[in-house]
């Protein structure tokens, strides 16, 4: 139980920090602010500066309250599901397991961590939003750094077969095609990050330009009541929120969905399973034949 | 003069975001045929709506990715591009 709430306060407490952080540092302006992620500081380092900006703190601070949240989940669990918490863990490795599977084929079993990480990464950033922090996806290096990533995994299951066979896929329909598809290579990192960031960011421009329309029109509206009432924006009360339910919780829970979605659709397209069944067929069966012959 | 040169580039960045957003008639209507689809598609077979709308979600979202890379211009072209421009007009001066 102490540990219950000990995960918990941890989970929480990053939140708060980061929290703070952008109370300490928000500089004093009434006016509309898209000017991106706020530099707390900037680290000197040889050959470039390194600005630690919003971006990058409330990752960490994600990243931690995740793993706090898991430890809280998973802590204390046994054969026989006794706690709620455990039923909630186990319904969420169930779940990934099974897109995973269905997705990706026996194959990719074991990127059903990676999978359940990237989405859950990406959902509780796009919700950050719901508390006032800065979302890191709506930062093109975030989702951006996601997609090399991807783009990594990608080539990797690709150079499963050999080097010849992965420049041969270059020339797959007709060889003067190439160039093509170099180009089509290196469009799925570049879509993939564009698509996330694009989606958070308009979200939240959005949100912040129907904003202030609404403080203009209230300003017109009540403008002419007496003392306090009159600078009160009234229209601001509630309405954003009717679009925040929009852009913050259902685009961005949407877009970590296509974000891992994607991921495992380009992984398991890229990978040539028949040739390498085929690949390691004939040397299992080469080996057994030098076996067979010594 | 440099208010005409300042004012030309706002003018010419305000222009360029509204082009950009022409864009925005492509996905409109691709999502709009998707979505009419998988009506029917579910009208037809109700027992397989869950799957047709992940799919559905997933086909929206990747048909947006156009639209959002001009939104993403329009946004660069109205929040940024215009303080990068008149730096380069006032550095270009001195």
């Amino acid at each position: 139980m102490a540990l219950d709430i000990l995960y918990l306060c941890l989970c929480f407490c990053g939140l708060i920090f980061a929290i703070v952080l952008k109370v300490l540092f928000t500089p004093q302006s009434s006016d509309i602010d898209i000017s991106g992620a706020l530099v707390f500081f900037t680290i000197k380092l040889p050959f470039s500066d390194l600005p630690v900006s919003e971006t990058q703190i409330n990752s960490l601070v994600v990243i931690w309250s995740i793993f706090w949240l898991c430890r809280y989940l998973t802590h204390g669990i046994s054969v026989h599901a006794k706690l709620k918490r455990q039923i909630v863990a186990e319904w969420i490795v169930e779940k990934t397991q099974n897109l995973v599977k269905s997705n990706m084929g026996d194959y990719f079993k074991s990127f059903a961590p990676f999978i359940a990480a990237i989405m859950g990464l990406s959902a509780f950033s796009s919700l950050l939003t719901l508390i006032g922090l800065y979302p890191p996806t709506s930062d093109i290096n975030t989702t951006g750094g996601w997609a090399i990533l991807v783009f990594f995994l990608i080539t990797y299951y690709k150079f499963k077969c050999g080097p010849i066979h992965y420049l041969k896929s270059f020339g797959d329909p007709v060889p003067f095609l190439a160039p093509l598809n170099v180009i089509s290579e290196f469009a799925t990192p570049v879509s993939m990050a564009f698509r996330h960031y694009g989606n958070v960011l308009s979200g939240s421009v959005i949100s912040v330009l129907v904003a202030v329309a609404l403080r203009g029109l209230s300003g017109l509206i009540f403008g002419k009541l007496p003392g306090f009432l009159g600078d009160f924006p009234f229209l601001q009360i509630g309405i954003p929120a009717i679009l925040s339910v929009y852009f913050d919780i259902f685009s961005g829970l949407l877009q970590a969905f296509i974000f891992a979605m994607l991921t495992m659709l380009y992984v398991a397209g890229g990978f040539p399973a028949e040739d390498y069944a085929a690949r390691k067929a004939k040397r299992a069966a080469r080996k057994s034949a030098a076996k067979h012959n010594s | 003069m440099l208010e005409l040169a300042i004012g030309i580039i706002l003018g010419g960045c305000a222009l360029g975001a509204g082009a950009a957003m022409i864009a925005g008639i492509g996905p409109g209507i691709g999502e709009g045929n998707a979505v009419a689809k998988a009506c029917e598609a579910i009208g037809r077979q109700p027992e397989c709506k869950g799957d047709v709308t992940t799919t559905m979600l997933m086909g929206c979202a990747v048909a947006e990715t156009t639209g959002l890379y001009a939104l993403v211009i329009a946004i660069l072209l109205i929040f940024v591009a215009p303080g990068r421009f008149v730096d380069i007009l006032l550095n270009a001066i001195k």
